[in-house]
């Protein structure tokens, strides 16, 4: 392996020889994935390239605005993604952006304020990119266990509203489970950081050379960042969207 | 004077009426059984009565008010509904015997619970118990309970007696009169002729969505 923070094209293409490792299995084991790999492959290495340039371009740029503008989309990208969960929330994506966006917004201030990390693109990007796609599988889980508790729970949900609760009193246990199974999995992975795997900003970090233990001190602040946005956005989706299972009338839809 | 008015009630689910033209006046103070075959839609007249649903056409009064204009959680805080299956909600047998106070902001009444317990001849013991360790009978006068905390100005009870064994149905069904006569509205689903006749002064058929008939029993209300 190369040592430090380089790695020319021919190592590149001589690891690529792995790619043939799940061919072969696949062709044998008649899995029929060959297609889909070789387009996941393909697919994979042109993102990644087309990535890898146009943050090299927007690092040196190191414009403010650009920079909150690439965040603004980011943050877009994963509302999307996450309000696909719940297709049956009316406004999703708009409840999905104000909960990444407050979840991330936060964060980012109180890691720039207390120094932690410097508003410039290097390293607001990836460590922005790291919130943002956390909080999106945390919405999405969050969706789905609302989903799933407004349907399963509407025994429990029609007794309350008909003793006379108002329809947050009657919902609150299934959206603070509906928090819970958003944020479990953020705090299980926590739990088993360096034990289980070493996370990929970490193993990043230290191929390209850094010292393990600088590399710990990021994937620290990386790991409390990923707990409070995704606290954050998830108390406030699930807040947000929990209306959407009623009507005017406070009747379950 | 009426307490709740039906005016050509219709509700209409996938595509089917499930009731339909319904018109009919209850007196405060009556006592209603409400009797129909299995799936004639009674348990979808106590619905709407609670505005757990609201009609599709057609309007209902509370007081003289119709029910689109009153809030709908203070509105059900006056009407007591117990399922026909009753669900206990939480872990212990105790969160149901709160929440009623709990969402009126009220400190929970001890000397209250227990007099309704010796009233439906329940064990005080069984405020602590878990939930799913009740049986069904137990469950269903809970949830009888529960509902009766705060006393309600009307009282929907659909087949409440059907997992209670003869001597505790009597319980209930002497409870639930002498509530009647301190002046608690009752509308009563059954499916059990006799008892629809024991203390009703009021009888209505439903069949297939529609009110078939209404009989006045003669008795006092
Ligand atoms: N939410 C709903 N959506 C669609 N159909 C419904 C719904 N609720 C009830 N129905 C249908 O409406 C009809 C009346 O139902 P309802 O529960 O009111 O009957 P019921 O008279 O209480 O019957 P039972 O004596 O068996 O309890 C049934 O055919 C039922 O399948
Ligand atoms: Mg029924």
């Amino acid at each position: 392996m190369n040592t430090g923070s380089t790695m020319n094209i021919t190592s590149l293409l001589f690891a690529s020889s792995l790619v043939f490792v799940s061919l072969i299995f696949s062709y044998s084991q008649k899995l029929k994935l060959e297609k889909e790999i070789v387009i996941s492959i393909i697919r994979a290495v042109i993102q990644l390239v087309a990535v890898g340039y146009l943050l090299n371009y927007i690092f040196g740029l190191k414009n403010i605005l650009f920079t909150t503008l690439l965040l603004l989309f980011m943050t877009f990208n994963a509302s999307y993604n996450a309000a696909k969960r719940g297709k049956d929330i009316k406004n999703g994506l708009l409840i999905s952006f104000a909960s990444i966006a407050s979840g991330t917004m936060i964060t980012l201030l109180i890691l720039v304020a207390s120094g932690s990390i410097k508003y410039e693109p290097y390293q607001i990007i990836p460590v922005s990119g790291m919130i943002i796609s956390n909080s999106m599988v945390a919405l999405g889980l969050c969706y789905k266990q609302l989903g799933s508790n407004f349907k399963n729970r509407r025994d429990e949900v029609e007794t309350k509203l008909a003793l006379g609760a108002e329809i947050k009193t009657a919902s609150v246990g299934i959206i603070r489970d509906s928090i819970k199974t958003g944020m479990l999995p953020t705090i299980d992975s926590a739990k088993t950081l360096g034990i289980v795997a070493l996370p990929g900003m970490m193993t990043g970090l230290i191929l390209a050379g850094t010292s393990p233990v600088v590399a710990v001190k990021f994937q620290i602040m990386v790991t409390f960042m990923m707990l409070s946005t995704t606290s954050i956005s998830s108390f406030m989706a699930c807040y947000l969207a929990y209306r959407n299972f009623f009507n005017e009338r406070k009747q379950l839809k | 004077m009426s307490i709740l008015q039906f005016h050509n009630v219709s509700y209409f689910k996938d595509e089917k009426y499930i009731l339909k033209d319904i018109t009919l006046n209850i007196e405060k103070g009556d006592f209603v059984s409400i009797i129909g075959p299995s799936g004639s839609g009674k348990s979808t007249f106590l619905k709407l009565c609670c505005h757990l649903i609201s009609p599709t056409s057609g309007s209902i009064k509370y007081l003289q008010k119709d029910l689109m204009d009153c809030d709908p959680a203070e509105l059900r805080k006056n009407i007591g509904y117990c399922f026909q299956t009753p669900h206990l909600f939480g872990e212990h047998v105790m969160d149901n015997l709160s929440f009623p106070y709990l969402i009126r902001d009220l400190a929970t009444d001890k000397n209250r619970i227990n007099l309704l317990f010796s009233e439906f001849h329940m064990d005080m013991d069984l405020i602590t118990n878990e939930v799913k360790n009740l049986s069904g009978g137990e469950k269903q006068r809970i949830a009888l309970i529960r509902t009766l905390l705060i006393a309600p100005e009307i009282l929907l009870l659909d087949e409440v007696t059907s997992s209670l064994d003869s001597s505790n149905t009597d319980i209930v069904e002497n409870a639930v009169n002498s509530l009647n006569k301190a002046g608690i509205t009752v509308i009563w689903v059954t499916h059990n002729l006799e008892q629809s006749r024991k203390f009703a002064n009021k009888i209505i058929t439903i069949e297939a969505g529609r009110l078939k008939s209404v009989d006045i029993t003669g008795r006092e209300a």
